[in-house]
């Protein structure tokens, strides 16, 4: 029992889930129970995704001991591509391939350069950040292009589905690429490699993982994902922008990190990177709801990121400072 | 006299313009005992990395069972049979024992393309017992290492290459930064790694430690051997003479 405790004490994901409960609760009552009605969790759910995806991709690779600054840039970059080609003719599911492996590519020139040159990834993605975002208004030719919407089969992807039209499509998208990473990070070998490559470089090197191709797979199933991401919310939005996915690059790290990702890799989980996007989410829009004046909405995002590093550094510290034995 | 299990031949290399390595010849017999000693910069952990696959020779050769063998990467040298155990860098302290103890040789329940899903049921239940094997007895198997004393982690990171059956196992500086209690821990694992006929390369500063569960002495001094004697023919004082 001790033990359980102990071992829940030093989940990662610990202090965000129980921060997630506590705002819920209280916007619930803050609100007068308009909070949790079916309207506003629709409105929640639907734009969840979008945030969730990138904020995954950065968990991801912030655990292999990486980070990713470019993903707002990728965010917008893809779907522009998608949509440029869709207005020179071609089908959508070329298209949306097409974009798809421009982030893959980026992801893979943020990996390459980053190893290849042994230098912070923090530095080769922050030039990435600016070069994508410039590609992205280049291939724009600066006008937002205008595809022809009734090409796309947006009812895969933003359309309401499920019981009672609770959830857009993407949400479906977004739980099984959660799902798969999960799986992913914590039931294969793969997983075991990302873990032990940020956890502990040498170690990895040295029993024999090819920490150099975990870390380029990492990168590129980061920038994939802020692509698809993208695309997603202009499916939503219905027009490609050149700006979408501004600021979106801290907001995950954010998220990362307030679900108990640490900045020094090797801790974290999937579920954390969610739970974080969801604060984000919540504390947006619980913030309108309780008619609190939404311009606070930044502090609160910035003073919840430094609180759940703070409770996650406490809480892991006290789990480990319990006392059970090791040895028989 | 059996057949040496590794034998290296003028090996030279050079780090960044210094001529670490002039010339090692060494031959390792099997299920022997060899302490490697040295100051700081004498060449020991260069021959080591060298064992292990993390840099190339320059100039030389290495023989495993007389068979000239390449060490492109430590994957190859694990497979040949050899494992080395770093000061510190074996073990991932945040990861459990379990997961620790299978780094890239976990067990799959199946894979495509080398990715898979991981077996935790044999992961957990191997561990355990490889870890009584050496005769460490802890309460789970996981725990992280991170938890784990620094004798302790000695003892998981020898349960690892014993499990998977090394013939050759190089520890280097396994007993830094112990205490004693832990250091007679750590040679108390070196002796049962002799008992089970694995051939162990134990480098060291301290000469007591080496003297304590050694057959044989090399010194190196400036890239070189400069002493090459079984224990019961020398002294702890010459050894020290000639560092």
């Amino acid at each position: 029992m001790r033990r359980l405790f102990k071992l829940a004490l030093q989940k990662p994901e610990m202090a965000a889930g129980s921060l997630l409960v506590l705002l819920v609760i209280m916007f619930q009552v803050r609100s007068d129970g308009i909070f949790l009605s079916y309207d506003n969790l629709r409105g929640i759910l639907g734009f969840l995704p979008e945030m969730g995806l990138v904020a995954i991709g950065v968990t991801l690779l912030m655990i292999a001991g990486e980070f990713d600054l470019s993903v707002g840039s990728v965010f917008a970059l893809s779907p522009m591509t998608m949509a440029v080609l869709m207005t020179m003719g071609w089908g959508f599911w070329p298209a949306l391939l097409v974009g798809l492996l421009f982030a893959a590519a980026v992801g893979l020139f943020n990996g390459w350069v980053t190893i290849q040159f042994d230098i912070p990834s923090f530095i080769t993605t922050l030039g990435m950040m600016f070069m994508a975002r410039s590609m992205t208004v280049v291939v724009s030719g600066g006008f937002p292009p205008r595809p022809d919407f009734k090409l796309i089969p947006t009812e895969l992807f933003v359309a309401y589905v499920g019981p009672g039209q609770m959830f857009r499509a993407s949400f479906v998208w977004f739980v099984v690429i959660a799902i798969i990473i999960h799986i992913l990070l914590s039931r294969t070998n793969f997983g075991n490699w990302v873990r032990a490559t940020g956890g502990f470089l040498p170690a990895a090197r040295g029993m024999g993982i090819p920490t150099a191709r975990v870390k380029l797979a990492c990168f590129v199933i980061c920038s994939v994902l802020a692509g698809f991401a993208g695309v997603i919310q202009v499916l939503r939005l219905g027009s490609p922008l050149p700006s979408i996915g501004q600021g979106y690059e801290l907001q995950a790290v954010a998220a990362a990190v307030i679900g108990g990702t640490s900045l020094s890799g090797g801790i974290g989980s999937v579920i954390g990177g969610v739970i974080g996007a969801l604060l984000i989410r919540v504390i947006d829009n619980g913030m309108v709801m309780s008619q609190i004046n939404s311009n606070w909405f930044q502090f609160a995002v910035g003073a919840l990121t430094i609180f759940a590093v703070v409770g996650n550094a406490w809480l892991r510290k006290r789990g480990r400072a319990m006392k059970v034995e090791t040895e028989r | 006299m059996s057949e040496p299990i590794i034998q290296v031949k003028n090996l030279h290399k050079w780090y960044s313009g210094v001529h670490a390595l002039k010339g090692i010849n060494l031959d390792v017999l099997p299920g022997e005992a060899l302490g490697l000693v040295g100051d700081n910069g004498a060449g020991k952990s260069t021959l080591i990395n060298l064992l292990s696959g993390l840099y190339q020779p320059d100039d030389g050769e290495i023989r495993l069972n007389g068979q000239p063998v390449k060490i492109r990467n430590p994957k190859e040298a694990m497979t040949l049979g050899i494992e080395t155990i770093y000061q510190y860098n074996s073990m991932v302290p945040i990861m459990s024992i379990a997961r620790n103890l299978f780094i890239g040789r976990e067990p799959l329940t199946f894979s495509i393309g080398g990715i898979g899903w991981l077996d935790q049921k044999t992961m957990r239940e191997q561990s355990v017992k490889a870890i009584a094997d050496v005769d460490l007895h802890l309460r789970s198997p996981d725990a992280l290492v991170g938890e784990l004393s620094g004798g302790q982690r000695q003892g998981v990171a020898i349960a690892r290459a014993m499990h998977f059956r090394s013939k050759v196992m190089i520890l280097d500086e396994p007993t830094n930064h112990l205490s004693v209690k832990e250091t007679n821990k750590v040679i108390g694992f070196v002796k049962g790694l002799k008992a089970q006929g694995v051939t162990t390369i134990f480098i060291s500063h301290n000469m007591h430690h080496v003297f304590a569960c050694c057959d044989r002495v090399v010194a190196m001094a400036l890239g070189q051997v400069v002493l090459d004697k079984r224990i019961e023919a020398t002294s702890i004082e010459e050894v020290q003479e000639v560092l």
